[in-house]
C-alpha cells in the first residue's frame, strides 16, 4: 500500500517517513529473528518439564508412602489389603497380575505379529500390502475401552463355555485381547526391521536355490533380529501399561497366584480402583497410588530403554 | 533337477516347495488374524448396539434409565476437550519440532530433548493421568474440568505430534529453503512462508492420528476423576464434563446391574469407532496421497 513508488516524491518528509517505516519493520523483523528461536526453545523444553514433573511427583509422594510402609514390605509383600482394618501393602499381587496378563498378551501377539510381519515383508504383493497395512493401522486405532468392552461382554462368556472354572472376571480374557491389541505394533515394527534388510541378501539366498520360506527364516529374520526383539520388548512394555482392558475384564481381586482363570489386578487397574474410589488425599492408600505408579513407570521406562539399546547395539550393519 | 544323483532330491525339493506354500498360507492367515478379530468385534458391537442407536440416543441427555439415556453431553464434552487439546498440541508440537529440526544445532541439548521425547512417548497413559491429577486438578486447583483433562491429554499426545511434525519438516526438500534464502528471506521468513506450508499436510496427518488417540483415551481421565452420567452439558473449558469413552466405561461396569447398559455401551462404541475410523482413515488417506506424490 505504501510502496515508495506510490508515494508523492515531491514531499521529502514523506520519503523520510517511509525510510523510517522500513527501518522500523526491519528492526522488528530482526527482533523477531532473535526472539522466535527463544520462544520455540521454551516450547521444546516443555517436554523436559513434563518428564521432570512426572519424576518429581512420583518420587516425593513415593517417599511419603515409604514413611508409612517399609520399602522392603512393599516390594516383598504378597498381600495387598489397603482398605482392611489391618492394611497390608505388598505390591507382588499387582506385579503378578501385570506380568501374567502381559505374558499372555505377548504369547499371542509375538508369534502372530512376527508371522504377519514376515508375510507383509516377504510374501505379500504390493497390492495386498497396500490393503493390509492400513487395515492393521485401523486395528491399532481401536480405543482400548472398546477392547475392554469386547473382552468383558464377548471373549469372557465365550471362553467360559470351554473353560468351566473360568471366573466372570479373570486375567486370561483381557490378556488375550491385549495380545490382539498389540499385534499391529509388533507386526509393523518387525516389518520395518525386515524391510531394511538389503534386497541383495535375499537375492543371494534365492540364487543358492532357497525358497522364500528358507530365505525368510534363515536370512531375513536373523538379519532383522535386533529390530524384531525390540518390537517384542516395546509390545510387552505397552501391555504392562495398558489399563482399561484389565480394569474392566479382570476385576479387582488382589490374588497372588499363577491361576489365569482367576481374577487378578494389575498395577494399572489398582491405580484406577484407588482413584475412582474416594481415597482421601494424604492417606496411606492415596500415597500407595504413587508407589505403584512409580514402579510401573520405572518398569516401562527400563523396557523402552532396553528396546532402544537392543535395536541400536545388535543391529547388523551392511 | 531330476538329473541330479542325490536320491532324495526330487521328493526333498517337493517338500521344500510345499513347506513354502504352506508357510505362505499360515503367515497370510496371521496377517489376517487381527483383521478377522476386528471384524468379530465390529459385528458383536453392531449386533448389540445398532438397534439402540437412534436420534434420541445421539441428542439425549444423561439418564439412569436406559431407554432415555443419550450421549449428547459426552459428544459436547469431546468437542470442548478438543478446544483445549488442538491449540495446545498444535502450537507446542509444531513449535518444538521447528526448534529441534531447524534451529537447534546438532548439539547436546537437541539430543537430550530428543531422547526425552522418545522416552515420554513410551510412558503409560495412566501415569499422565497421575501427573494431571496432581498438577492440574490438585495443585493448580482446576478440579475435574475440561481444562485439566485437555492439558493432561495434550501432554500425552505431544510426543507423537512432535515426532510426526519433525519427520514432516525433515522431508521438505532443502532446495526450497535455499531458494528462499537466495531471495533474501530471513530464517523465520523462510520457515514461516516456505517450509511450514510445504510440510503442513503431513504435519496434519500426524496431528489427526494423535488427536484420535486423545479422543479414544480413557485411563488418564478416570484417574482425573472425570464423572459419567448425570451432569449438565458442559458450556466451557472450566465446566465439568465427560466423554464417550468414560460413558462406555461406566455403562460396561454397570452392565451387571442394569443389563441394558451393555447395549448402551455398544451403541456408544459404534459412535466412537465410526468417528475414529473417519478421522484415522482420512489421515491415512492424506498420507498415502502425499507420499505417492513425493
Amino acid at each position: 500500500m505504501t510502496s515508495p513508488f506510490q508515494a508523492n516524491s515531491s514531499s521529502s518528509s514523506n520519503i523520510r517517513d517511509l525510510i523510517r517505516h522500513n527501518q522500523d519493520q526491519k528492526s522488528f523483523r530482526k527482533t523477531m529473528e532473535v526472539w522466535i528461536p527463544r520462544f520455540l526453545f521454551l516450547l521444546a523444553s516443555l517436554s523436559v518439564f513434563t518428564t521432570v514433573g512426572i519424576l518429581l511427583i512420583l518420587l516425593t509422594e513415593t517417599v511419603e508412602f515409604f514413611k508409612a510402609v517399609p520399602i522392603l514390605d512393599f516390594f516383598t509383600g504378597t498381600v495387598l489389603k489397603p482398605l482392611s482394618q489391618t492394611p497390608a501393602y505388598g505390591i507382588l499381587p499387582l506385579v503378578m497380575g501385570t506380568l501374567v496378563s502381559s505374558g499372555i498378551a505377548i504369547l499371542v501377539a509375538g508369534p502372530i505379529g512376527l508371522m504377519a510381519a514376515i508375510y507383509l515383508s516377504e510374501y505379500a504383493s504390493r497390492r495386498v500390502r497396500s490393503i493390509l497395512k492400513p487395515a492393521l493401522e485401523l486395528l491399532a486405532g481401536v480405543p482400548t475401552i472398546v477392547y475392554g468392552f469386547f473382552a468383558f461382554t464377548f471373549v469372557t462368556p465365550l471362553l467360559r463355555q470351554w473353560i468351566p472354572g473360568l471366573e466372570a472376571t479373570n486375567i486370561l480374557s483381557p490378556g488375550l485381547v491385549m495380545g490382539v491389541m498389540i499385534i499391529p505394533m509388533i507386526a509393523s515394527l518387525s516389518e520395518d526391521a525386515m524391510r531394511s534388510v538389503p534386497a541383495a541378501m535375499r537375492e543371494g539366498s534365492a540364487a543358492l536355490g532357497a525358497t522364500k520360506l528358507e530365505t525368510a527364516l534363515k536370512v531375513v529374520v536373523p538379519a532383522a533380529l535386533s529390530g524384531i526383539i525390540a518390537s517384542f520388548v516395546l509390545g510387552i512394555s505397552r501391555a504392562l501399561g495398558e489399563t482399561m482392558i484389565v480394569a474392566i475384564a479382570s476385576g479387582s481381586s488382589k490374588n497372588f497366584t499363577f491361576d489365569i482363570t482367576e481374577s487378578m489386578q494389575t498395577m494399572t487397574a489398582y491405580i484406577v480402583e484407588v482413584t475412582s474410589g474416594d481415597a482421601a488425599a494424604g492417606s496411606t492408600v492415596y500415597y500407595s497410588l504413587y508407589a505403584v505408579a512409580m514402579t510401573l513407570f520405572a518398569t516401562t521406562l527400563i523396557m523402552n530403554l532396553l528396546a532402544g539399546k537392543i535395536a541400536r547395539k545388535f543391529r547388523e550393519v551392511y | 533337477m531330476l538329473h541330479t544323483r542325490q536320491p532324495s532330491s526330487p521328493s526333498r525339493i517337493r517338500f521344500r516347495l510345499l513347506a513354502d506354500r504352506a508357510a505362505k498360507l499360515v503367515f497370510g492367515a496371521a496377517a489376517l488374524f487381527g483383521i478377522v478379530i476386528m471384524g468379530i468385534l465390529l459385528a458383536r458391537i453392531t449386533s448389540e448396539g445398532l438397534s439402540w442407536l437412534s436420534l434420541d440416543f445421539l441428542t439425549g441427555r444423561f439418564s439412569t434409565s436406559p431407554e432415555k439415556a443419550g450421549i449428547m453431553g459426552a459428544v459436547l464434552g469431546t468437542f470442548w476437550l478438543l478446544a483445549v487439546v488442538v491449540p495446545v498440541t498444535m502450537i507446542v508440537g509444531i513449535g518444538s519440532a521447528v526448534y529441534l529440526e531447524l534451529y537447534s544445532k546438532n548439539g547436546k541439548i537437541r539430543t537430550f530433548i530428543q531422547t526425552n521425547i522418545a522416552n515420554l512417548a513410551g510412558v503409560p497413559s495412566i501415569v499422565y493421568g497421575i501427573l494431571g491429577l496432581t498438577v492440574f486438578v490438585r495443585v493448580l486447583g482446576f478440579g475435574s474440568v475440561v481444562l485439566a483433562g485437555g492439558l493432561t491429554l495434550s501432554l500425552l499426545i505431544l510426543p507423537i505430534v512432535i515426532v510426526a511434525a519433525q519427520e514432516a519438516l525433515r522431508s521438505v526438500p532443502s532446495q526450497l529453503g535455499d531458494a528462499s534464502y537466495a531471495l533474501g528471506g530471513s530464517k523465520w521468513q523462510t520457515i514461516q512462508s516456505v517450509i511450514l506450508p510445504v510440510a503442513l499436510p503431513s504435519i496434519m496427518t500426524g496431528a489427526i492420528l494423535a488427536l484420535s488417540r486423545a479422543i479414544g483415551e480413557t485411563a488418564p481421565l478416570v484417574v482425573l476423576g472425570i464423572p459419567a452420567l448425570l451432569i449438565p452439558f458442559p458450556g466451557g473449558i472450566l465446566d465439568r464434563f465427560t466423554v464417550l469413552p468414560m460413558q462406555i466405561y461406566y455403562w460396561t461396569l454397570d452392565a451387571a446391574l442394569v443389563a441394558d447398559y451393555a447395549h448402551l455401551a455398544a451403541a456408544a462404541s459404534i459412535v466412537l469407532l465410526i468417528s475414529l475410523f473417519l478421522l484415522n482413515g482420512s489421515a491415512i488417506y492424506l498420507r498415502n496421497k502425499y507420499s505417492m506424490k513425493a
